[in-house]
């Protein structure tokens, strides 16, 4: 075996799918940014194809897997670790800024607070339910302003008075900025007045009661938009800290923890399928199982017609089965 | 008359004691399930919390396999629960569903509301006397069943192969459903304890211990709570709940009743952050929390439906005892999201914590050592 090789770490959430390829002391060789479409496998094989363009067919000694479509992705790819989001953005964030006592991190579907102490995390917060608070609602209001989202966050710096707009619920922001835009407000000040709403909103639903200190690292891909990051600055009364990688930092956490795995562990072997099982079709299947009256919801994932496997039961009874070889 | 009741964890077996051994018949509703949330939801009030729509369709299922009757805890503390049967009764009539609804509960009536209300469900030939011998057995066995429950989740944590106690829990509640009358049942929890006492343990495992907090359906219920409880366990975390319905028979119901002297250490304990009752299991929240935090638990995670009102109180002031304690809590707020990816996300997250957490006060303690 050869004793230099890349760890691959894939960041699978409902908007992008994020890929990054380290070397064997863990510098980033290559990443990738793609929007997931709503069809996680498909991004995520196409993804693996893409990231390792120009290397050739790099041998993979490591392979960590998040996000929300993590179970999905490491079954496909064969992950050696699957591990939730909040862990690898706090790892991610602390291999950058080691004294880092605070992340922001939001995504397309979700948002997060990690509270980090003495290097460690020390509390969290997520959001998962509000739609207000994440980047799909900017989404959503970008395209309702007709706006590309890559250029929202410059248009909002040039605002000189946001105006101001509820930014307790997805629909309400919505009817106030329609009114407000309606009422003749420049679309500056619309959209400066939508990062202010959505930083309103992280704060008082995530941040409440919750001590923030520096160095704050702001991450995600919604950390692009420079409108947001100044909206927080002025929220915060704080420097923010935007890292080089933020779009990938999920991705590049998961990646760490690949090697520190590799690292603690002398017999370690991957289990990466390869680069050939990337290129074989896969599709799902759902099915209610009928063994109890739990009626748990089944996921098959199949690939040349033979079920590859099973996941989604709460007793073990499918996920535990073997797959048809 | 063919009696049905609402699941809560197994309390079906408390109450197919009684009804065996007073030789009532009843239907016990199919396990808590998608289908019966779906009928619940559909006829519910869309504000009102969920146990009430699981209910409704845990009634609604049983009266689909003969059920005319429903028994109903009640009571008078301030929470929606004390309103749920008149809310059970009038959805069922307006849904198609005609059932008659006997409410358990001590209410302005007093201890001998109560009484009458039981009376209904004995039959004409059968002693009088029958009934609270048969009561007696079942809080006996309310209790061994709840004892169950958390030998079944300290020995989960600490099994060495992945799976034995699930098996031997699953195939206990399935066979509990076949077992006739108090005295079976027992034997069945007797012999389901041996097996368990007999699962081979790890015995380096040092679980985390979490103690689990909040509303009492969405803690007892596997079902509600998307079977954290288990999940947990499954991760190597050794788990602890205090609310149980045994505790909730005997302290709120037979002690309160007979106005006998009650267990109020949580109280004491709440009391520098909640010192009332404000209703539903807020102020146990709070107290258990507090004990948990200074037996040394590593974390508390509070459960709760959706528009609680008594927990969101508590959630609250969770956090300046968070503060205060030391002890992280997580809170899960549970409505008819059947989507559990990003509940267990925070679950796993709390648990990388809780460990991490502990390593760092181990090498901080070691440091101390050193120094002296």
């Amino acid at each position: 075996m050869r004793s230099d090789g890349y760890y691959l770490g894939i960041d699978i959430g409902s908007v992008s799918t994020n890929l990054i390829l380290t070397d064997k002391n863990g510098n980033i060789s290559a990443k990738l940014y793609k929007r997931t479409c709503g069809q996680p496998i498909q991004s995520l094989v196409q993804g693996v194809n893409e990231i390792v363009l120009g290397l050739g067919c790099p041998n993979i000694i490591g392979v960590g897997v998040t996000g929300s479509g993590r179970e999905l992705a490491g079954v496909i790819v064969g992950a050696d670790i699957v591990k939730n989001e909040i862990t690898t953005h706090a790892i991610a964030a602390q291999s950058f800024i080691p004294d880092v006592r605070t992340i922001l991190e939001i995504g397309g579907q979700d948002s997060k607070i990690i509270i980090l102490r003495k290097g460690i995390v020390y509390d969290f917060a997520m959001n998962t339910v509000c739609a207000a608070g994440t980047g799909s609602f900017l989404d959503r209001q970008a395209a309702r302003l007709g706006l590309p989202i890559e250029e929202f966050g410059d248009l909002a710096l040039q605002s000189s008075s946001p105006v101001r707009i509820a930014g307790r619920c997805a629909v309400f922001a919505e009817s106030d900025m329609i009114h407000k835009q309606q009422a003749g407000h420049s679309k500056e000040d619309i959209v400066s007045g939508l990062c202010e709403a959505l930083v309103r909103n992280y704060l008082s639903n995530l941040a409440k009661g919750k001590d923030i200190f520096e160095p704050v690292v702001f991450q995600g891909g919604v950390a692009a938009n420079t409108g947001i990051a100044a909206a927080f600055e002025r929220a915060l009364d704080m420097k923010i800290i935007i890292p080089e990688h933020y779009e990938v930092m999920g991705a590049y956490g998961a990646a760490l923890i690949a090697r520190q795995r590799r690292m603690s562990d002398s017999s370690f072997e991957t289990r990466f399928t390869g680069f050939e099982a990337m290129k074989r079709s896969y599709s799902t299947r759902s099915k209610d199982c009928d063994g109890c009256a739990g009626m748990c919801e089944i996921v098959e994932l199949i690939s040349d017609g033979l079920v590859q496997a099973r996941w989604g039961d709460r007793c073990g009874k499918w996920s535990f089965s073997k797959a048809e070889r | 008359m063919k009696i049905t009741f609402p699941h809560l964890g197994n309390t079906y077996i408390v109450v197919k004691s009684i009804l065996d051994d007073m030789d009532v018949e009843y239907v016990i509703p199919p396990f808590s399930n998608k289908e019966a949330l779906e009928l619940g939801t559909r006829y519910s009030p869309e504000m009102v919390c969920l146990p009430l729509k699981i209910n409704i369709g845990n009634f609604i299922q049983a009266y689909e396999l003969g059920a005319d009757t429903v028994l109903m805890a009640g009571g008078c503390g301030p929470c929606r629960f004390g309103y749920y049967s008149q809310l059970h009764r009038e959805i069922l009539i307006d849904a198609g569903y005609p059932m008659e609804i006997i409410t358990l509960e001590i209410g302005s009536g007093g201890i001998g509301e109560l009484a009458m209300n039981t009376l209904k469900i004995v039959k004409k030939n059968m002693s009088r006397i029958q009934l609270p011998l048969a009561i007696g057995r079942a809080v006996k066995i309310a209790k061994r069943l709840d004892e169950l429950e958390m030998l079944s989740f300290k020995i989960r944590a600490r099994e060495r192969e992945q799976g034995r106690v699930d098996k031997v829990y699953r195939s206990f509640r399935r066979k509990a459903m076949e077992k006739c009358g108090s005295r079976e049942i027992t034997n069945l929890i007797r012999q389901t304890e041996e097996e368990l006492r007999g699962v081979v343990l790890n015995h380096r495992a040092n679980p985390l211990k979490v103690g689990v907090v909040g509303e009492i359906y969405t803690g007892i219920e596997q079902f509600a709570s998307f079977e954290i409880q288990e999940r947990l366990g499954r991760m190597g975390v050794d788990v602890e709940r205090k609310v149980t319905v045994s505790n909730w028979i005997i302290e709120h119901m037979i002690k309160k009743g007979l106005h006998l002297p009650r267990d109020l250490r949580y109280q004491e304990a709440a009391s520098p952050w909640l010192g009332a009752m404000i209703g539903g299991h807020a102020q146990e929240t709070i107290g258990n929390a507090v004990m948990y935090a200074q037996k040394g638990y590593d974390g508390v995670i509070q459960i709760f439906p959706l528009s609680c009102m008594p927990e969101i109180v508590a959630e609250s002031l969770l956090s300046s005892v968070e503060h205060e304690l030391g002890i992280p809590v997580l809170t899960l707020i549970i409505d008819e999201m059947t989507g559990e990816a990003g509940y267990m996300t925070r679950v796993e997250a709390f648990i990388d914590m809780l460990e991490k957490r502990r390593e760092c006060e181990k090498h901080e303690v070691g440091r101390l050592l050193s120094w002296n």
